[in-house]
């Protein structure tokens, strides 16, 4: 599903990916942890196409095709969705109405007739159920005076309406406590299955007890020193990362 | 005097002013516009001999000719306003012509003769296809008969006893209204443009909604017959008797490419006892190009006096077009308990500028206004809101509510609030909120990432910041608004 290969970003001119590798096949839960500063958020920024961030070099392929080709608004027609950590507002737009402009792009991507009011309207309760959203935060503006955990869980109300094959998780869980912690995985966890990827970002390991991840990899400096399967995030959690980055210092210094 | 047939000068002839407006017009040619101009035009200059033609001309009364003649001495010891924070070469009061026959519109033969940015704006804004043409002057055919939906139109409003006709017409039928009214609101004294106004006026609106009734449409100058050409220097004239409404519809969203450069309206709204005015407009003369050639010079007067008590009068306005737009609607709020409003969006693009605003003067006891003026710069315009609150002395128990927010879009253009406060009766409550902000790259990246492109988010993101201003117009004009300014504002971020 998405293919990265020797991957270089630069953020103001200043190198912060150098050289990064990781293959997502379709179904598979992947977690991206690290220090502050590792370039977690620039690989999420560089993925859907952030144009303040620059690609010197390697390429990314999603589902066979050049994701670097791609405008930021076709990336995510693609199916590729981004979890915000700080989800933006925009007054006066109802998240239904921007709801309804967003399913409507992607469908007209696909071919796809638009929604008719009655099924979008089905739909958007239908999605709300799932993840407990109060039906009020669908007329309001946009995380406009919602919670921190609002805001998050709006984040994957989106992502249930809009259905896509690929979704990042920037630092979901920063700001939640733990019943909106596990609110917000639920529905992650509902809307895993067979053909979707997930790549969750994140600094701590809590989040991971609730969306259990195939793959975890540990990014620092811009690379990724290692990589393990779930019991790598528990070993960061106990041991934190001073022990991996004594690890590197070694081998860089062999 | 002069009332022959004038030839368009040369253009080497035209003074430096003036050649913006040639090139406007010139621009025009190109795509087949005005090429046998039958008008009877007065030679260029203003002077008394001047005003009595133009009064004569409309077979005025003798008080009307007077009247006329008293502004134009007035507005000669009057020198052009300097305060607005817009910029723009000297006018040449000598080198207008002040009266043009009712000219006949250009009759094209198709819509293929029409300047293609003009269709596609049409096209865009959804104007059907048989309006299209009338807007564009194209003959139009049998089907679209709009002498006769103004027809029934005027029927309905006769049985009302409303009066919807313009000022010449009521003039000679209702000389005592526009006595008693006229220059009341806005006398010739008030400012230099309304002065010039007074003096020359062409033609304009005149509506009379008599006591206890409820206009049961919305009054629009579309409808009313021989109207379609604006003139220069319109004047309005709203009375509202008590206990009466009228919601009032001026403009059209669909571009106007007047030829002339200087626009200096007058509007007059008079709401008696329990009355309620609605004035909506939406405005999109010719902007200018992009480099800020040419373009209209909009200078209007509009103020509305609430005379009755508890009445109401409402000013919304969606200002898109004019290179420069210099217009403050106001209310004076005389009666007890009257309400004065004022909704605006105030759009500049390219070169243009707006310096707009409202006057809220407050005499009655326990008036109420509220202010909310949403000004968007982009390209290198500029943007002023312009707004002064007056509370006088006996206007105990009153409030005013006052919220302006800009909009920045890049970073070469300007968003600049006068507000003007003045309180003399201390249980005044006067509130007054601002911002200004840049429109969000994390905005639009946000929209970006759910599969919404650039324009479609920026027009998003922009009829949000409106949406308070939006939600008074009628509903169809808030559609039409909507997506006018997504035309305004078309590749001004990317």
């Amino acid at each position: 599903m998405l293919s990265i290969k020797n991957l270089h970003a630069n953020v103001e001119g200043k190198e912060i990916l150098k050289g990064i590798d990781l293959e997502i096949k379709p179904g598979e839960v992947h977690a991206i942890m690290g220090p502050n500063g590792s370039g977690k958020s620039t690989l999420a920024n560089v993925l859907t196409g952030n144009k303040n961030y620059e690609v010197t070099d390697g390429t990314i392929f999603f589902d066979g095709k050049n994701l670097l080709d791609m405008e930021i608004e076709t990336r995510a027609r693609e199916g590729m969705f981004l979890a915000f950590q700080y989800p933006i507002e925009i007054a006066g737009i109802s998240n239904a109405t921007f709801l309804k402009t967003a399913v409507n792009e992607m469908r007209k991507y696909r071919n796809m007739p638009e929604l008719t009011p009655k099924e979008f309207l089905d739909k958007i309760k239908e999605r709300a159920k799932i993840l407990g959203l109060d039906e009020t935060l669908i007329s309001r503006y946009v995380n406009v005076g919602f919670s921190g955990g609002e805001k998050k869980r709006n984040e994957i109300f989106q992502m249930l309406m809009l259905e896509p094959k690929f979704v990042l998780l920037d630092e979901t869980d920063s700001g939640l406590d733990i019943d909106a912690l596990r609110i917000v995985s639920e529905g992650v966890n509902i809307y895993k299955n067979a053909t979707n990827s997930f790549l969750v970002i994140t600094h701590y390991q809590r989040l991971l007890n609730y969306i259990k991840p195939d793959f975890v990899h540990v990014l620092y400096k811009g690379k990724i020193i290692k990589s393990g399967g779930k019991e790598l995030a528990l070993e960061l959690e106990e041991k934190g990362y001073d022990w991996i980055k004594e690890e590197e210092l070694q081998t860089e210094n062999k | 005097m002069n009332d022959s047939v004038e030839e368009l000068k040369p253009q080497e002839e035209l003074s430096e002013d003036m050649k913006v407006l040639d090139d406007l017009t010139s621009s025009e040619y190109k795509w087949g516009f005005v090429t046998d101009i039958e008008s009877e035009t007065a030679a260029k200059g203003l002077n008394e001999d001047v005003i009595r033609m133009i009064s004569s001309k409309k077979n005025e009364p003798e008080w009307m000719t007077e009247w006329r003649l008293k502004a134009f001495r007035y507005w000669k010891k009057m020198e052009e306003p300097k305060w607005p924070n817009v910029h723009y070469p000297k006018i040449d009061f000598q080198d207008i012509s002040y009266y043009s026959a009712p000219k006949k519109k250009p009759v094209l033969n198709s819509l293929d003769e029409v300047d293609p940015e003009l269709l596609r704006t049409f096209e865009k804004l959804g104007i059907p296809l048989e309006e299209q043409k009338l807007l564009s002057g194209v003959a139009v055919d049998a089907v679209f008969d709009s002498v006769s939906v103004a027809t029934t139109f005027k029927e309905t409003l006769n049985e009302k006893g409303i009066i919807f006709c313009s000022i010449s017409e009521a003039l000679k039928e209702h000389p005592e209204l526009i006595k008693k009214y006229l220059g009341s609101v806005v006398p010739y004294t008030d400012n230099f443009y309304a002065a010039l106004n007074a003096a020359v006026f062409s033609d304009g609106s005149f509506v009379f909604i008599p006591k206890g009734v409820r206009c049961p449409m919305e009054l629009s100058t579309y409808f009313r017959i021989n109207s379609q050409e604006t003139g220069q220097f319109e004047r309005t004239l709203i009375i509202a008797e008590d206990d009466s409404y009228v919601s009032y519809l001026e403009g059209c969203t669909a571009p106007i490419r007047d030829t002339n450069q200087l626009h200096a309206a007058v509007v007059e709204l008079i709401a008696l006892e329990n009355a309620e005015i609605k004035y909506s407009t939406v405005q999109n003369w010719y902007p200018g190009d992009k480099e800020g050639k040419g373009g209209i010079y909009n200078f209007v007067t509009k103020r509305g006096a609430c005379r009755g008590r508890h009445s109401k009068i409402s000013w919304t306005q969606v200002e898109t077009g004019s290179a420069i737009t210099w217009k403050y609607p106001s209310c004076i709020l005389q009666g007890d308990y009257s309400v004065g409003e004022f909704y605006s969006v105030a759009v500049t693009n390219n070169y243009q500028q707006a310096d707009t605003g409202t006057k809220m003067i407050h005499i009655g006891r326990n008036t109420k206004s509220t202010i909310v003026s949403k000004g968007i710069s982009a390209g290198k315009s500029n943007n002023s809101y312009r707004g002064l609150v007056r509370i006088g002395k006996n206007a105990e128990g009153a409030r005013n509510y006052t919220q302006c927010d800009s909009m920045l879009m890049g970073d070469r253009c300007g968003a600049h609030t006068f507000p003007y406060i003045e309180v003399e009766n201390e249980s005044a409550k006067v509130e007054h909120e601002a911002s200004t902000s840049k429109i969000g790259e994390d905005q639009i990246f946000y929209l970006n990432q759910r599969g919404i492109g650039t324009e479609d988010a920026v027009n998003m993101i922009v009829n949000g910041f409106c949406k308070e201003v939006f939600k008074e117009l009628p509903m169809e004009f808030a559609v039409e608004a909507q997506k006018l300014l997504a035309i305004s504002l078309e590749g001004s971020v990317g």
